[in-house]
């Protein structure tokens, strides 16, 4: 016999006194643990959009969409390439890298493919009218990123792929994507005629899933030659050092450029984050919840099971149970149902989110285990503080009660 | 070992002052065998509860010992009771959802005797008191007189010095009584010392010392010595 086993025992004898109680925790941690885990993943999987997206702010023109951007569907629309020079030239805060793109059609092996003109970041450098200025020097207010400024340029062709832009690459070479590569059965070194023009592969990018495996990098001047438009581009993406410094350069990058259309790449996942955000406020809201109604039914149960026990307490103490040890008691049946609760509403919890997940938000849940954990803590918190008064009623009981009939 | 010096215990009920219990003296010595009657809201329980160091005096002490009862912290009174003191009731107090067995471990487990020395003393108490193919059985399954039995094994499992009986026979068929009442005979025997409020006449002869109540005071004319044979 110890106090486990005289808890234990009632609750087996009595499981329905306390289950309105374990219910409610139960189904408030459900709730917490789903609608966390939901918006964890659901959040991540933003953050991987945005990564997959790359620049932080889009210059487009003025009539085009985000779809035709993605899509690379942007050959009709232009913008004047001297836009580049004018945001350089600005000096804005926070701006790291540009990358001006011009997007054609062509024919690789003759499969239709994107042929994208791109700008080498070294040739920012080269041009002796941007040396003027101190590139990609200006650090916006509040800029946590240790180091902003001038790099080497000298990164490998590949990370064209995650880094979106390019630090050399020679008017006759060419990048292919993935699929082209596949398809072609091109490799580095060998030539690819693109627009009648023999190019040499510099190199083929990792597979990103994204529309630029099936797209074929060339430089900007080249394309622009090789098709005749003149010194214009679809798009330059504007990469900011950090999340903080997109938001402000949308409202200079406007004024700046005042017939081109700014857009930053978070909204494309507007509607996501805003869903996150929704509940993320539901959890909140959902915890609020637990701590009201579960406390409040914890306290409840705890209470009416004092005065249920009163002459059982009475007993205790003529038989010599200590005010504490009676304490004890009472907190240790609160988190025997604190624990099944939260335990019970964790592991359901984490179904729901894992079976729900996919079809409410369209991610893939694994199990937190640190949001588990502290769901748990969470709830064995709020069930202790909802079982203090009762319990230390219980022993303030006069224990001459023992001597009571009920 | 028991003394009762001024004590004065009152009830307040809506501004009105009802004594529950007054004596200027009580002694009850080591082994006596003493019964309390009288009639019913004359103070028997209070007094009871006053010598168990469960209800305090409004004045006076009550000297358990040689100490000052109610001068010790709640603890060291706690302990007191623990160690020196059973008690025994009327409606037999076990706790319905334990069994005989687990019901006399209470107090040796309150006392913080071992696992295993707590199941061979309940066993052994149960098998004294002739319940020896009960022990799993839960208060519900037994009889009025077995769960007595059962209470009575449960008083005596920290070896009490000192036992107070609150009407232990008055929920009992004639078997049953007189199956308490030699027990508590015995009891006397082994040296301790029993003080039992009853409102039975056959259970208050057995005593040794009868004190009558009376609205809250001790009758003294009405308080008979006897000499009995144990």
């Amino acid at each position: 016999m110890n106090l486990k086993t005289l808890v234990w025992r009632e609750l087996a004898e009595r499981p329905s006194a306390m289950l309105t109680s374990t219910l409610t925790i139960l189904l408030g941690v459900t709730a917490l643990v789903a609608i966390r885990h939901v918006t964890v993943f659901s959040e991540r999987e933003v953050g991987q959009q945005l990564q997959s997206l790359g620049a932080n702010v889009l210059v487009l023109p003025k009539d085009a969409t985000l779809q035709d951007y993605y899509s690379a569907d942007l050959t009709e629309r232009t913008l004047p390439e001297s836009h580049v020079a004018s945001i350089l030239l600005e000096n804005l805060p926070g701006v790291e890298r540009l990358s001006p793109k011009l997007c054609v059609s062509a024919k690789v092996a003759n499969r239709d493919v994107t042929l994208t003109g791109i700008l080498p970041q070294s040739e920012f450098q080269a041009k002796s009218a941007w040396q003027s200025v101190s590139l990609f020097s200006n650090k916006h207010e509040g800029c946590k990123k240790a180091a902003c400024g001038p790099k080497t340029y000298d990164a490998a062709p590949e990370t064209l792929a995650s880094e979106r832009t390019i630090d050399q690459l020679k008017g006759n070479e060419a990048v292919i994507g993935a699929d082209v590569a596949e398809f072609s059965g091109l490799k580095p070194g060998q030539s690819v005629e693109l627009l009648g023009e023999k190019l040499q592969v510099l190199a083929v990018l990792p597979r990103t899933g994204t529309v630029d495996d099936s797209r074929v990098f060339a430089h900007l001047h080249t394309v622009q030659r090789l098709t005749n438009v003149g010194e214009v581009v679809n798009a330059i993406e504007v990469m900011g050092c950090c999340e903080d410094a997109a938001g402000g350069l949308v409202p200079k990058l406007a004024e700046l450029l005042p017939d081109a259309k700014v857009v930053t790449i978070s909204q494309v996942v507007s509607t996501q984050v805003g869903i996150n955000r929704l509940m993320s406020q539901m959890s909140l809201f959902v915890l609020g919840i637990l701590v009201i109604v579960g406390g409040a039914s914890v306290a409840s149960t705890v209470s009416s099971n004092v005065r249920e026990r009163r002459r059982e307490v009475g007993t205790l103490m003529a038989l010599g149970a200590t005010p504490s040890l009676v304490t004890r008691m009472f907190l240790l049946k609160a988190w025997t149902l604190g624990i099944v609760g939260a335990v019970g509403g964790s592991v359901l919890g984490l179904i729901v989110a894992m079976v729900l997940g996919s079809q409410w938000a369209g991610v893939t849940v694994q199990p937190l285990p640190d949001l588990i954990a502290l769901s748990i803590g969470a709830a064995l918190v709020i069930t202790t503080l909802a079982a203090l008064w009762p319990a230390r009623s219980a022993a303030k009981l006069d224990p001459c009660c023992c001597f009571q009939e009920f | 070992m028991l003394h009762l010096q001024d004590i004065t215990k009152v009830y307040r009920r809506r501004q009105e002052e009802v004594v529950a219990f007054k004596a200027t003296s009580l002694d009850i010595g080591l082994g006596e065998y003493v019964a309390v009657v009288g009639p019913s809201g004359s103070g028997k329980t209070t007094l009871l509860s006053m010598l168990g160091g469960m209800l305090s005096p409004d004045t006076g002490k009550v000297w358990f010992g040689g100490e000052s009862l109610y001068d010790l912290p709640i603890n060291e009174r706690t302990r007191r009771r623990r160690e020196q003191i059973g008690f025994v009731f009327q409606t037999f107090n076990l706790v319905p959802y334990l069994t005989a067995l687990e019901n006399v471990q209470v107090p040796l487990f309150l006392h913080g005797v071992g696992k295993s020395e707590q199941r061979d003393r309940a066993v052994s108490l149960l098998e004294q008191v002739g319940l020896g193919n009960r022990i799993e059985h839960k208060p519900s399954e037994l009889s009025t007189g077995q769960q007595q039995r059962v209470a009575l094994a449960r008083t005596l499992a920290n070896n009490p010095r000192l036992i107070l009986a609150d009407e232990p026979t008055g929920n009992l068929d004639p078997d049953s009584r007189e199956a308490v009442l030699s027990m508590f005979d015995n009891f006397v025997r082994e040296g301790r010392t029993i003080v039992m409020v009853t409102h039975d006449p056959g259970a208050a002869a057995r005593s040794s010392r009868r004190l009558c109540l009376n609205d809250g005071m001790l009758v003294t004319p009405h308080e008979i010595h006897t000499t009995k044979a144990a």
